[in-house]
């Protein structure tokens, strides 16, 4: 065992021996071994230098990679306890919800559809007040509702990049999934829709639990409980956030949070 | 002392401006003159030789008899009839060719789309633009042999469909691959990753977010083949009847033109037909134009 990387007792996420490469026939790896897990209802960060495979490692946990065949995974992924490499996709992402970087609402929807699009793509048949229920309370948790109630039925992509992010999230959440994965959800925002979020995720981590990529360290040590810290597809340090940045264990750890490279 | 120093500079630099300026903009002028000069000439040539036989029966009864004509012409009278046996033909036949070819197209353009790098959706890309490359008379041909031979049993609207349709097809193919391709992925993303099923997506989120630029394929494709004359006169002969019968002879604009063309009594009628064929197919093309334009604001 890695003494770098803290183990989190009845973990919601469990990641074992994980090896992502993106051509099946060579043996780059972008992520090389990660065994990782992670805390219920907490907000876990992946930090690291641009390329170092945060994003490779956060999308084999919705297994959006098995859109591309080149790609090769292995190594197990427990959602509570359960192989998700054995669950069904579909069944999966409805549990495992994703933001991207780039706010992508659907451009033919409106807000309001955005929102339940996990049911209406789906087929899936609820009544009206149920769905206008759902509406409401996705949006108002991603504090929302006030900006938009009155033009629910406008397009969702003529709200502002930083609404339009909030909308994504309230999106993912609608399924109510156990965990969110986040990539660099800011990093497209301007700093006022940066910290609306920031605060927005720090609200939702008592339902959800909240995987995050970011590029920003003062972001990570602003909301993040947990952080991991990735250095060419490598975990080299995985543990509490503020014991991370005070007292980081590794050399490489400390190089980067203080600045040496990144 | 400074300020006029600077003022003489930016006078010197002016009239060199503005000379560049003129120039350019006469080479422009000059340029879209000669560009639109010929569709200008074409449209005036047609309104004002056609415009005199576009009443209300052209649009409701059938092509005159030669006999017909020819009285009215030796009385300077206008042409009497129409030519809405033409119309409803050419409507038959597009309407049947999209039938056939906007769903395989456009099956085919989400293959090719979903498959790139592919060895065998290169092939299919090839052969489609190779099957752009087939002079419609050819295609005429093979639908003579598939259709009028085997199974019409005759010249048939069904034969024409299948060549105009086979002409439809490598453009919807194209515009809907290319379509797509303009979509961005993580729409797609998005969409698998709220838990939905890759045909889904497809049908509930990326067909219609890129329905501008597939109907814009469409309406192109349709105009390419409304003046299509040499595939129909090898596969739905004519019909001097309006004819619903997809089994049956068929006529269409283009081809009474052509048999307007042989007739010196109904000459007069060559330009309102063409004029009629202009106009639709202007107004397809202005209609995609705004379709995609609007989709890009
Ligand atoms: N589609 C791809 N095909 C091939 N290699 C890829 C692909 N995407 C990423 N990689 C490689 O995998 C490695 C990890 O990439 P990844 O996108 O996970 O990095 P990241 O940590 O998210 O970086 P960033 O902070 O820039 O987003 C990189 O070396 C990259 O070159
Ligand atoms: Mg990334």
């Amino acid at each position: 065992m890695n003494k770098n990387i803290d183990v989190i007792e009845n973990p919601v996420l469990k990641v074992e021996d994980l090896c992502i490469a993106y051509n099946k026939s060579d043996s780059k790896y972008a992520v090389k071994n990660v065994n990782v897990t992670v805390k219920k209802n907490s907000i876990t960060a992946i930090m690291g230098p641009s390329g170092c495979g945060k994003s490779t490692m956060l999308r084999a946990i919705n297994r959006m990679h098995e859109l591309y065949p080149d790609i090769k995974t292995e190594g197990k992924i427990y959602l509570n306890g359960e192989n998700i490499m054995k669950m069904d996709t579909i069944q999966l992402r409805r549990k495992i919800g994703m933001v991207f970087q780039r706010p992508n609402p659907f451009p033919t929807m409106s807000i309001y559809d955005n929102v339940i699009a996990g049911y209406k793509l789906n087929g899936i048949r609820i009544k009206k007040s149920e769905r206008d229920d759902i509406v409401e309370r996705s949006l108002t948790n991603v504090a929302l509702w006030d900006e938009v109630k009155d033009s629910l039925h406008k397009k969702g992509t003529f709200l502002s990049g930083g609404q339009q992010q909030r909308l994504c999230i309230a999106r993912s959440i609608a399924f109510q999934p156990d965990v969110i994965l986040l990539d660099e959800p800011t990093s497209a925002l301007d700093p006022i829709a940066t910290s609306k979020v920031e605060d927005l995720l720090v609200e939702l981590q008592k339902d959800y639990t909240i995987v995050l990529v970011t590029h920003n360290m003062s972001q990570a040590a602003r909301i993040s409980e947990y952080s991991m810290f990735m250095y060419l597809g490598d975990l080299v340090e995985y543990g509490k956030t503020d014991m991370m940045f005070t007292n980081p264990r590794n050399k490489k750890t400390e190089e980067y949070l203080t600045g040496k490279f990144g | 002392m400074s300020t006029e120093k600077s003022s003489i500079d930016l006078t010197k630099n002016n009239t060199y401006r503005s000379v560049k300026d003129k120039v350019f903009l006469w080479t422009v002028i000059v340029i879209s003159i000669i560009t639109i000069s010929p569709i200008v000439m074409i449209i005036g040539k047609l309104v004002w030789k056609g415009f005199r036989q576009i009443n209300f029966s052209f649009f409701t009864a059938v092509t005159p008899s030669t006999f017909e004509a020819m009285t009215a012409v030796a009385n300077g009278e206008i042409i009497p009839g129409g030519i809405v046996n033409g119309i409803t033909g050419t409507l038959l036949l597009v309407l049947m060719a999209s039938l056939i070819a906007i769903p395989v197209g456009i099956i085919i353009g989400l293959f090719l789309y979903e498959n790139p790098g592919k060895r065998y959706a290169d092939l299919i890309r090839n052969l489609s633009d190779i099957l752009q490359g087939v002079p419609s008379i050819v295609l005429g041909l093979i639908a003579y042999l598939w259709v009028v031979k085997n199974i019409t049993q005759g010249y048939s609207a069904l034969a024409g469909s299948v060549a105009l349709a086979i002409m439809m097809l490598p453009l919807i193919i194209r515009s809907t691959e290319e379509t797509m391709k303009m979509i961005p992925g993580t729409l797609k993303e998005a969409g698998l990753a709220l838990g939905v099923p890759y045909y889904k997506v497809i049908i509930k989120v990326l067909i219609p977010s890129g329905i501008s630029g597939l109907s814009t394929g469409v309406l192109l494709a349709i105009s390419r083949i409304l003046g299509e004359t040499a595939p129909l006169m090898l596969t739905t002969l004519g019909n001097p009847m309006i004819n619903w019968d997809v089994t049956a002879p068929t006529s269409a604009v283009p081809l009474l033109i052509w048999d307007f063309y042989n007739d010196p009594n109904m000459v007069d009628l060559i330009w309102s037909s063409s004029l009629f064929l202009m106009g639709f197919v202007l107004t397809l093309n202005i209609i995609s134009k705004r379709i995609s334009a609007k989709s890009k604001a």
